[in-house]
């Protein structure tokens, strides 16, 4: 124990200094751009030096030993094994999605903040302790070990790689996204220059290495996601902290929304956006017949303004303008929808930020009650059932830290958590109060420049020459990086937000990877196929899995799946209906059995993935067929439940388990005792 | 032998009643006030309107408190009943 403690004390102080180096670092980048350092440079520096950082840990941790190659020599004391996780559980989602969800979705947003830091609760009090006590390497070698046999472990083995997969896809085109806009290289190209710096960790030193990456990269995330927040809180309050005080810009932002929903200019422009609507609405009826008439308008136009001798500059516009019409009337229908939905989502007001299940009727109003709760439940219930957060208490020396752990885990994720709502809030009272309003020929400098990036889109529709609310647009996912910018910080600040936004999707892609190719490896191979393989062997073959998976992953990103969001939540339901009850059960009942928790993780996992492929478009269904109105995204609030119950009917229809399976519950209940595994 | 599963079974019985209590204040937490947020939202908290609050910052101190409280509760136990693992 005295070596453990001289180890956690010799790590507090080489994160400390490298911590204090960080800020250094930033600081001496924001004087150099004092003195002209372009922000073209920042963002470079930023992003290499970060990852070169990542490398430099990944290469000191390198290691051939099992044990810390799977599961960092179980010597990672609470504290740091619960940044490693919130590093590890922070994805390119949570960095820079959430801040934009939850400006456009308000109150809504909110079911994000509680289903993300809501489930640590079921990991702790139900799963971590366990684990660390039965004290393997995988969670498929807990089904394996449970459930007697290999059957219950393929079923892990096949829904952690499926759940894991999907989510290690978003991860990486979140890479592929900061590094082709912040050092200006192409989409795919920063794709495959993200996977080498996810690589270079978890290949050489695998969950050694990860661990303490992560634990760096948290650093750099939090400090990053706080600094631009913090700045803003304390130019629009006078208090930089501004998780404490959003709740009077809040109510501020409730009287401005009023205002400014009841302005009858805003009215004028929403009846346009209303009639745009409807004309897209007329073209789209009438293909192909709409497209033929609106290609002969475009050329004559083209034609017009050459015999009139109209400057070269509204002629190329006309000509693009002609080029870019679809080229079929399939394409005509996809391309006019889109317009027709985003022209009739402005013309109406946006949903006030506080104000909850809005609705026109009681039905409307349940139904968004009864989907906010649904969510809420599978994300929590996923977050409790992700085997890459859930490998990561094996880690711990012992029981009690795996406990203390999930707590640490859970409070730095929660800086986060409780920052993104003001973030939220902030950004809003800035856009709502100082950009609406103004003068379009006057915006300020970054308005244009994103607009080049087709992330910010004015449109000054009425020709006022005033901003209206509805004629400005912003990505979702550029709000967060749009934020030093609206607080009118140096590009130093951006390059910070940059980086922490590549951490978040390295790290959580890190563990991700190692958690599939260890299914792969040590499950798939090592246990079922090849026992007798030796330890040199087994390593090569995880590393190599390793290397395939990234690799495809990388090439699925690539392709730019364009449905992430809904990806992700696939992910969580996925992982909710196949492992929650089996590992839940395994642990509490006794007398759960192999067929009840085989036929308990099929039927859960089948039952999800039924309602998925009837209720989403893309699989050909509707929302016609859906259930109580639940959104497919919350699918597993019905393949949970089934689970439960096909597990406890199966295993009380077969014969209970062996003694020894029971022996093995009764060991992992108690913190001491024999035959623990180091 | 059995003086020491008695133990361990007065043990398990204890971890099992706080496990219970703390399962039922997460799932309170986790959706009663998101349930009625439209009424709770008419109330003023500190400048947020309280459905808004519990949902934003609320049961996320909730969530961490549960953690804590079991953490520490566990140790107790751990000692009480001799099964602690790191001594």
């Amino acid at each position: 124990m005295t070596s453990l403690a001289a180890f956690s004390r010799r790590l507090r102080r080489y994160y400390l200094l490298y911590s204090l180096g960080f800020v250094a670092f930033v600081g001496l980048l924001a004087v150099g751009e004092r003195f002209g350092l372009t922000p073209h440079w920042i963002g470079q520096i930023f992003l290499f030096a970060t990852i070169a950082i990542y490398a430099s840990i990944g290469v000191m941790s390198r290691t051939s030993d099992v044990s810390e190659y799977y599961v960092a020599g179980r010597r990672v004391p609470a504290v740091f094994n619960g940044m490693a996780t919130a590093a590890d559980w922070m994805s390119a989602a949570s960095f820079i999605g959430l801040a934009g969800t939850l400006y456009y979705a308000g109150f809504e947003g909110l079911a994000f903040v509680i289903g993300w830091t809501g489930g640590y609760v079921l990991v702790a009090i139900l799963l971590a302790p366990y684990l660390r006590k039965f004290g393997q390497f995988t969670i498929p070698d807990f089904l394996g070990a449970r459930y007697e046999g290999h059957f219950a472990r393929v079923v892990g083995v096949f829904a952690g790689v499926l759940a894991s997969f999907v989510y290690v896809v978003a991860q990486i085109y979140g890479v592929g996204l900061i590094t082709s806009r912040f050092i200006g290289i192409e989409f795919e190209i920063g794709v495959f220059v993200g996977l080498a710096g996810v690589l270079v960790c978890s290949f050489l030193g695998g969950m050694k290495a990860v661990t303490w990456t992560q634990v760096a990269q948290y650093v750099i995330l939090i400090v990053a996601y706080l600094v631009p927040v913090t700045i803003l809180s304390y130019k629009i309050t006078g208090v930089p902290v501004p998780q404490a005080v959003y709740g009077r810009v809040l109510q501020e932002l409730g009287v401005k929304e009023l205002e400014l929903f009841s302005e009858p200019r805003e009215n004028a422009v929403h009846a346009q956006y209303r009639a745009r609507a409807d004309e897209y609405a007329r073209k789209i009826a009438d293909l192909p017949e709409s497209l033929a008439a609106e290609r002969i308008t475009q050329v004559q136009r083209v034609n017009e303004l050459r015999i009139t001798g109209a400057s070269a500059r509204e002629i190329a516009a006309a000509e693009r303008a002609l080029r870019d019409l679809p080229h079929s009337p399939d394409e005509a229908r996809l391309k006019w929808e889109k317009v027709r939905q985003d022209s009739l989502a402005r013309s109406v007001n946006p949903v006030a930020h506080a104000e909850a299940f809005p609705g026109n009727d009681a039905q409307s109003k349940a139904s968004a009650r009864n989907n906010f709760l649904a969510l809420a439940f599978v994300l929590m219930v996923g977050t409790a059932a992700l085997p890459h957060i859930l490998t990561r208490y094996y880690t711990t020396p012992t029981v009690r830290e795996a406990r203390h752990s999930v707590f640490w885990s859970l409070f730095f994720i929660s800086l986060l958590y409780l920052t993104a709502p003001a973030y939220a809030v902030l950004a809003k009272w800035e856009v709502y109060s100082n950009l609406v309003g103004s003068s379009i020929a006057t915006l300020p400098h970054w308005v244009a420049s994103w607009a080049r990036t087709g992330l910010v889109r004015v449109e000054d529709i009425n020709g006022d020459g005033i901003l209206q609310l509805a004629e400005l647009s912003i990505n979702s996912d550029a709000i967060l990086l749009l934020v030093p910018e609206i607080a009118g910080l140096p590009y130093v600040v951006s390059g910070l937000v940059a980086a922490g936004g590549l951490a978040a999707a390295l790290s959580t892609a890190d563990g991700l990877l190692l958690t599939i190719s260890h299914a792969l490896s040590h499950d798939l191979y090592y246990q079922m196929i090849n026992p007798h393989a030796s330890t040199q062997r087994r390593l090569v073959i995880t590393k190599s899995q390793l290397l395939v998976v990234a690799v495809v992953a990388a090439w699925v990103a690539s392709m730019r799946p364009d449905s992430i969001l809904f990806m992700v939540g696939l992910a969580f339901s996925i992982a909710a209906s196949a492992f929650f009850p089996a590992l839940v059960l395994g642990i509490f009942w006794k007398r759960a059995n192999k067929w009840g928790a085989v036929a308990g993780m099929v039927a859960g996992l089948g039952v999800t993935l039924f309602y998925i492929a009837r209720t989403h478009t893309f699989f050909g269904g509707s929302m016609e067929a859906a259930w109580f109105d639940i959104n497919p995204i919350s699918c597993g609030v019905f393949g949970v439940p089934v689970g439960f119950i096909v597990t406890a009917v199966v295993s009380l229809l077969t014969p209970p388990p062996s003694a020894e399976v029971q022996a093995l519950v009764d060991f992992v209940r108690q913190p001491d005792g024999e035959g623990q595994s180091r | 032998m059995s003086d020491i599963d008695a133990r361990r079974q007065a043990y398990w019985r204890a971890t099992l009643r706080l496990t219970g209590a703390l399962l039922l204040l997460w799932a309170a937490v986790s959706f009663l006030p998101a349930w009625f947020a439209g009424e709770l939202n008419t109330v003023d908290f500190m400048g947020w309107p309280l459905g808004f609050y519990m949902a934003a910052q609320g049961a996320l101190l909730i969530f961490l408190a549960i953690v804590w409280v079991y953490a520490n509760w566990m140790d107790r136990l751990d000692r009480r009943f001799g099964v602690r693992d790191d001594r």
